[in-house]
């Protein structure tokens, strides 16, 4: 009998019973997010140049052998070497070295400018969607009402108040670009307002405060940080755009926006000093918005395929 | 509709005197008084400043300014002595029109041009291409687009003129420097609401009733596709006014947008309030117009809200 049994049925071994098994491995939110972002390689590959872009501009300094302000008489405008990788300007001085450096400023105003718009946005999102009703109107009047006017007006009018510096850079491009982030905000909070977990929340008697905080903000985190990835490369370009118009960031420190507008003087005989800073403004917006891109559908589980 | 118009317009006023107030304050705040540098002292000093209206308490000012642009006055510039902003203002608007006039006239055509091909394209491989193009197009900053086709077809190849816009060809590489963000948007615009209406049930009925495609696409889809084209017309006035700040300097083009960047590196602030007013104002409206045309043509919009 016992023979009889053992010629018909066979024990499973461990690995075999588990081939029934049709659910997938459970995932925290943060793995998950990170396998869809894998998947997706231009974002990964996006995420490695701005790694890259990143760690020149804190470490690339302080590994140069010129300064961004050592002017060499004996060696002006000259073209791409060993010596100096892109060349030197009409003063001397290392293109490559500016362009480090500039990245220092670039990335510096970006990166600010979002912490503010993070910072801000949500916090007077978060309140108007939590409070609704005419609260929440009021709110979004004044918003519409600063949204109308174009960005470019208030930079201009902080450059104008404080002269040109980053900081004043920083603070004009801060003054309208939290709205998007408040909107954004705003709208997650309002629908997740209305799901059970924020009612049992309440139930269990949580503050207004911590409701907010923890529960409404903190579900909506997938669009908030997409957006602020996005509104890094906004202020770069802004600030970029100022410094290239003469009204931004001025001598001797350099921007890559002053880059770009030392040498458009030059543009018919060195054309290619014009074009360093240019492809460094293209390659870092370029990655903000594909990292920002690839985030998005990796965050938003509901693009899930 | 009558309720929805008069709303629209309040918002858009109150919008407008906002705008006022804020610039007037920040330019009763900037350090210093716009008279110090003409080396002028006692008695002449205080016949300047009353001329200039500037002994009065600055709430005075700011009503008797506002009195001054209902009349469309906005006052004397400090720098180009004996010249009234509004002049200013008129003699370069010119310029700026026509440009802006050609670019925008281009990207409707070129943009709802792409939209509608995109739409239509069957092969996911040729409307993958589109799509990055369309890509690069709302990434790359303009001041880069207007360099670059500068240098490679205004330097290099010498098909276009660079300086100014003399001839009709004179308008080629501006107009496509500032026309290639919005014909993307517009592009995409189109292409996102083409394919929405594309599985109407009424096109499959204009389809069965063996309308020719032509017809189809142009009196079934694309009118009511163009909906959201209409809305994006308003922001894209203002882009293309904010632009030509860039865009006229790089091709020296005597427009707005030069007098503004003229105007702040000279601290002349009648003239950077004039123009930050001016270009405010018409951005309000055009907002205010694409609106008010959209619920006109669409008698949903105005019930959703």
């Amino acid at each position: 009998m016992n023979e009889e049994r053992e010629r018909l049925f066979r024990k499973l071994s461990r690995e075999e019973k588990n081939d029934e098994m049709i659910a997938v491995e459970s995932q925290t939110f943060l793995q998950a997010a990170w396998k869809n972002f894998k998947k997706n390689k231009r974002a990964l590959v996006s995420g490695i140049v701005l790694l890259v872009v990143i760690a020149l501009a804190i470490f690339g300094p302080m590994m140069v052998r010129y300064s961004y302000e050592t002017q060499d008489p004996s060696a002006r405008n000259m073209s791409a070497s060993a010596q100096h990788w892109f060349g030197t300007d009409k003063f001397g001085r290392d293109i490559f070295v500016r362009i480090l450096y500039g990245a220092r400023i670039s990335l510096m105003v970006g990166l600010v400018a979002a912490v503010i718009n993070l910072a801000f946005g949500t916090i007077y999102g978060g309140i108007s969607g939590y409070a609704g009703g005419k609260v929440d109107m009021m709110m979004m009047r004044v918003v519409d009402i600063i949204y109308s006017v174009p960005s470019m007006l208030y930079v201009v009018l902080i450059m104008l108040l404080f002269g040109a510096s980053v900081t004043s850079v920083m603070i004009g491009i801060s003054i309208s670009s939290w709205i998007e982030m408040a909107r954004i905000v705003r709208q997650e909070v309002l629908s997740l307002k209305e799901q059970e977990f924020t009612m049992a929340a309440f139930v269990l008697g949580a503050s207004g405060k911590r409701i907010l905080l923890k529960h409404l903000i903190l579900n909506a985190m997938g669009p908030i940080i997409v957006t602020v990835t996005f509104m890094v490369p906004q202020a770069i370009f802004t600030e970029a755009w100022l410094s290239f118009l003469g009204i931004g960031i001025s001598a001797p420190l350099a921007s890559w926006g002053t880059l770009a507008q030392d040498a458009r003087a030059l543009i018919e005989v060195y054309p290619m000093q014009t074009v360093y800073p240019m492809l460094a403004i293209c390659i870092t917006i370029f990655a903000f918005n594909f990292v920002g891109e690839g985030l998005g559908r990796a965050l938003d589980p509901k693009s899930k395929r | 509709m009558v309720k929805y118009v008069l709303q629209r317009l309040g918002i858009g006023l109150v919008t407008l005197f906002v705008l006022v107030a804020i610039t007037f304050t920040m330019t009763k705040l900037m350090p210093g008084s716009p008279l110090q540098s003409k080396n002028v002292t006692g008695a002449v000093l205080e016949k300047m400043e009353a001329k200039y209206g500037l002994d009065k308490p600055p709430v005075q000012q700011f009503f008797i300014y506002c009195a001054n642009l209902l009349r469309g006055d906005l006052g004397m510039s400090y720098k180009k002595v004996g010249t009234n902003v509004s002049d200013i203002i008129a003699n370069s608007i010119g310029p700026t029109m026509r440009l802006g006039l050609v670019t925008f006239c281009m990207t409707l055509v070129i943009g709802v041009g792409i939209g509608i091909l995109m739409a239509r394209t069957r092969s996911n491989f040729i409307k993958g291409i589109w799509l990055s193009g369309l890509t690069l197009g709302v990434s790359v900053p303009n001041f880069i687009i207007a360099l670059l086709l500068m240098i490679i077809f205004g330097v290099q190849l010498r098909w276009f003129p660079i300086l100014g816009l003399a001839t009709p060809m004179h308008f080629v590489l501006p107009a496509i420097a500032q026309g290639l963000y919005p014909i993307s948007a517009v592009a995409r615009l189109t292409q996102s609401s083409f394919e929405e209406v594309m599985k109407q049930d009424y096109v499959t009925m204009a389809r069965a009733k063996g309308l020719s495609a032509r017809v189809i696409t142009f009196r079934h889809i694309l009118k009511n596709a163009l909906l959201p084209v209409i809305t994006y017309m308003g922001p894209m006035v203002a882009f293309l006014l904010t632009g030509s700040v860039v865009i006229e300097n790089l091709y020296t083009i005597p427009g707005i947008g030069k007098e503004f960047v003229n105007a702040i590196t000279n601290h002349d602030y009648t003239l950077v309030m004039g123009i930050t007013i001016f270009i405010g104002g018409i951005i309000i409206v055009c907002n205010l117009l694409a609106d008010l045309i959209c619920s006109f043509v669409d008698p949903r919009i105005k019930n959703s809200r």
